[in-house]
């Protein structure tokens, strides 16, 4: 028999009873969408169509469009694809670790983080192919034979290392979110009175019948999912950082790379979930379900994880001093004190002391400072890809090629062109799919609800 | 219920610790390497890894505090004994820093004076004490001829703002005093616990475990810079310290858990159930995977880029050291991952000790590895010296960790979360 302590804080308010959990998770697909949803995705798909210009021109014309230069030949193209990898962390980390930490309170954001993930690595996966140039031979990265007609991909590269590990996160993401839908699914069929609809509900349920022996495997599938997608979240940055680390340019080559990044992409992931939920909870009033203590929970994972990618910066910083190879120092102090200064400050700023903030419990709790402090995170992780990228690129060790980095319209439009697709696609998402895991939630609902709390006590 | 510490495993210490004070005085006169390099190493190594075990229960301590993890509660004495042996290994370490700060043994090369001066004066070059100078202005105030001096290393001389011996002192008090100092802490705070119920101290407990863990972040690393890195002086990592982390906390969980299934066979801790011990196996399960995770990208890291300052490191290790340096990594990550997979070995007694000593022995293992190539390079040792000072360690932390569990109930009585443990089943 399970038995929570009483000291532990409810996670769903107010007197719920099942059936109030369906209507409130499902209610917003049945009913007419509000008036903001239709404002928001109008803005949002403008943006998206102004992006996907950008994307037709740079093919149509050419990557010189970029601002890249003969030094600087990796810039905002590959710092945003990190970035999205980074945010397309935080839901399979809520899924599948928070899961195996049976962290009850995962419920209620599970499902939406997971969507976001998806998106995410979505918009991630578009860097690396439109910067091929040629995007029509974009197969090539796959290992064809060369019967095909060339030469074997580079298996040594970490670049090939990265679509392996991309598209099997991306891979195994999907199922994970998808698997968790099924029920969920089948509970709006159930409800659905519209033919069409409740047709299209129906297919996507997969015919689930609610059986107990549904159950068992829904739950054992999740389990062995969970079980293969933590070593996921690992080596999905892992091996994102090792594009730089493996090579041999001060800045670049350091150890301590893999896990660092690692905690860099679960802190944006995140931040990015604190961002989306807390206009989602207030939108779709789900207040009693993503509540304070959520946010509060939320609020801790970033401390942490900003903190360690803190102590990470502080260890290359002291390293590169310590370790006595000049090109090393220089790189960091050139990173600190040279023209991108304010670029690393930015970083520090945003990524280290601005978390720190969060060891107020008022700070914490409170839904303003954190979606401001969410987006600063959202901020400074986007520096810090740019830092790593560009202040160790632009100045290598021939001065005579030294230069700067300068972004044109196109790197800038399509930045915010895939920021629009991104929220597009999660409108969407929240207009017919429901936000809530509404069957995990209702398995918490003794344990956890507030009402049934107080009774028990 | 409370812990009676029995005559047989008394003897089993006392037995256990007599041969490791025979390996420690027979080897002090048997090593015949230079000033001793292979006992003092044998000291290090011994009194690092048990500070780490103690450390990364201490860390888990804080941990599931500050997580507000209810099942490990019914661990909590057990963690409270590992931690306990805390000043124990401490004192050990300052042992073998006192024996560096006064040249007894050459661990930290950084320490020697003749590395870090540009100078010698002509007169003392060739005898066992030679006056250095950092300048020749220097040597002629001195009135003394002065020449080059051979043995100087630029490398490590540019390190002298960090590493010289009065800072490492005080980082070294400063990380020791503070893991005593919390240590003693919680375990006043526990049982005070015990007698006071409520949940004051509960959320006194919590908020110091945060705490705890904020200086243990940057403590972790820094002392292992400190304490192993600094023996290779040349090279650096940055990810060093949180794979020397991570070792500690895989080892700690592995002591934790035969410690436990020890005092359960002897029929304490009754409320122990198979759901606890599964989760202790996948802590050990998850923990191996992460020591493997750091060990692997560090390795790989240096050995893809191939810069000559870095990858000596590991050539000395493969070329010299080959079998404990693959072997170590084979038995701690290959081990348990293969036969900590199934369910039913996470929730078997037998299996958990089976594997945990084995595991216990690779992460010994480990810790030579940080330790002796850096000491005594290409004319290394094992045998009974090596083996001989870990049995003795062993009993000992056997008879210092059983002796204070008797000094307190098994069981913390009045913690807030006890029920929730109790009833733990997954």
């Amino acid at each position: 028999m399970h038995k929570e302590a009483a000291i532990r804080e409810p996670l769903i308010l107010g007197d719920k009873t099942y059936h109030d959990i369906t209507a409130d998770v499902v209610g917003p697909i049945e009913n007419k969408a509000p008036r903001a949803w239709y404002i928001l995705i109008t803005i949002a798909g403008l943006i998206s169509l102004w992006g996907l210009g950008c994307i037709v021109y740079l093919i149509a014309t050419g990557i010189g469009v970029w601002g890249l230069n003969k030094t600087v030949g990796w810039a905002w193209d590959i710092t945003n694809f990190v970035w999205w990898v980074g945010i397309g962390h935080a839901g399979t980390l809520i899924s599948a670790v928070l899961l195996l930490f049976r962290q009850k309170w995962r419920m209620a954001i599970n499902r939406s983080a997971e969507a976001m993930t998806i998106f995410a690595v979505m918009m991630a996966a578009l860097f690396p192919g439109i910067h091929m140039g040629r995007i029509w031979l974009a197969y090539f990265v796959f290992p064809l034979p060369n019967t095909f007609g060339s030469l074997w991909v580079n298996f040594n590269s970490p670049l090939l290392w990265d679509v392996f590990a991309i598209s099997t996160y991306f891979s195994v993401s999907l199922v994970f979110w998808y698997i968790g839908l099924i029920p969920d699914f089948a509970t709006i069929r159930d409800r659905m009175t519209k033919p069409l609809a409740k047709k299209i509900y129906g297919l996507l349920s997969f015919g689930w019948s609610g059986k107990a022996k549904n159950w068992t495997r829904f739950e054992e599938v999740s389990l062995v999912l969970a079980g293969l997608a933590t070593p996921l979240v690992f080596s999905v940055h892992s091996i994102v950082s090792m594009d730089f680390a493996t090579s041999v340019i001060p800045g670049w080559h350091t150890t301590i790379f893999p896990p660092y990044f690692v905690s860099g992409a679960v802190f944006s992931g995140f931040a990015m979930v604190l961002t989306l939920l807390l206009i989602m909870r207030k939108v779709m009033k789900l207040e009693n379900y993503i509540t304070i203590k959520h946010v509060e929970y939320m609020n801790i994972v970033i401390i942490v994880t900003g903190s360690i990618v803190g102590v990470a910066y502080i260890t290359e910083l002291f390293i590169s001093w310590y370790s006595g190879v000049e090109y090393e120092s220089y790189a960091f102090i050139n990173r600190f004190s040279g023209p991108y200064f304010w670029a690393y400050w930015a970083m520090m700023t945003c990524n280290v002391v601005s978390p720190q903030l969060f060891w107020f419990k008022k700070i914490r709790t409170n839904l303003t400072a954190t979606f401001i402090l969410s987006i600063v995170v959202n901020i400074g992780m986007w520096f810090e890809r740019f830092v790593i990228i560009v202040t160790s690129l632009h100045r290598d060790y021939v001065p005579s090629s030294w230069s700067m980095f300068y972004p044109t319209w196109v790197d800038i439009g399509i930045f915010i062109g895939t920021i629009g697709i991104f929220f597009t696609l999660f409108l969407l998402f929240a207009r017919f799919f429901p936000v809530l895991a509404l069957n995990e939630l209702k398995s918490i609902l003794r344990v956890s609800g507030e009402k049934y709390k107080k009774e028990d006590h | 219920m409370n812990f009676v510490f029995s005559n047989r495993a008394k003897l089993f210490s006392i037995i256990l610790m007599v041969i490791g004070a025979i390996a420690i005085v027979a080897g002090f006169f048997a090593d015949g390497s230079e000033h001793h390099g292979r006992w003092w190493s044998n000291l290090l190594i011994n009194g690092f890894y048990f500070l780490g075990i103690s450390l990364g229960a201490l860390f888990f301590y804080a941990l599931h505090f500050a997580t507000e993890t209810a099942w490990a509660v019914m661990l909590r004495r057990v963690m409270e004994g590992v931690f306990s042996f805390i000043p124990y290994a401490a004192v050990v370490l300052v042992i073998v820093f006192i024996g560096a700060s006064f040249h007894w043994n050459h661990i930290y090369h950084w320490m020697d004076q003749s590395v870090l001066s540009e100078f010698v004066s002509e007169a003392t070059v060739d005898s066992d004490h030679p006056e250095y100078y950092d300048s020749m202005a220097e040597a002629e105030e001195a009135g003394v001829t002065a020449l080059k001096n051979e043995d100087y290393d630029e490398i490590i001389a540019n390190k002298s703002a960090y590493l010289n011996i009065p800072f490492f002192w005080v980082r070294s008090i400063l990380y020791l005093g503070v893991f005593i100092l919390f240590a003693r802490w919680f375990r006043r705070r526990s049982l005070k616990e015990d007698e006071e119920g409520g949940t004051r101290l509960h959320t006194l407990g919590y908020k110091r475990g945060a705490l705890y863990l904020v200086l243990f972040a940057v403590f972790s690393s820094t002392l292992a810079w400190d304490w192993l890195m600094s023996i290779d002086t040349h090279w650096f990592s940055t990810l060093f310290g949180w794979y020397v982390f991570s070792g500690m906390w895989v080892s700690a969980m592995n002591v934790i858990i035969i410690l436990t299934l020890y005092l359960v066979s002897k029929g304490y801790l009754k409320d122990i159930n198979s759901s606890h011990v599964h989760d202790m196996g996948k802590w050990v399960f998850a923990l191996s995977f992460l020591w493997s995770y750091l060990w692997f990208s560090q390795f790989l890291l240096i050995w893809y880029s191939n810069i000559p300052e870095e990858v000596t490191y590991f050539i000395t290790r493969i070329e010299e050291y080959k079998v404990p340096f693959f072997g170590m990594f084979i038995i701690n990550f290959a081990l348990p991952m293969l036969i900590l997979m199934s369910r039913d070995a996470k929730r078997n007694p037998g299996f958990l000790i089976t594997i945990g000593t084995i595991i216990f022995i690779g992460h010994y293992l480990d810790t030579y590895m940080l330790v002796v190539p850096g000491v005594l390079f290409e004319s290394w040792e094992f045998g009974w010296m090596e083996i001989g000072f870990f049995l003795g360690f062993t009993g000992l932390f056997i008879n210092r960790v059983l002796s204070a569990l008797t000094k307190a109930s098994l069981v913390p009585k009045q913690s807030p979360y006890l029920e929730e443990s109790l009833h733990h089943s997954i």
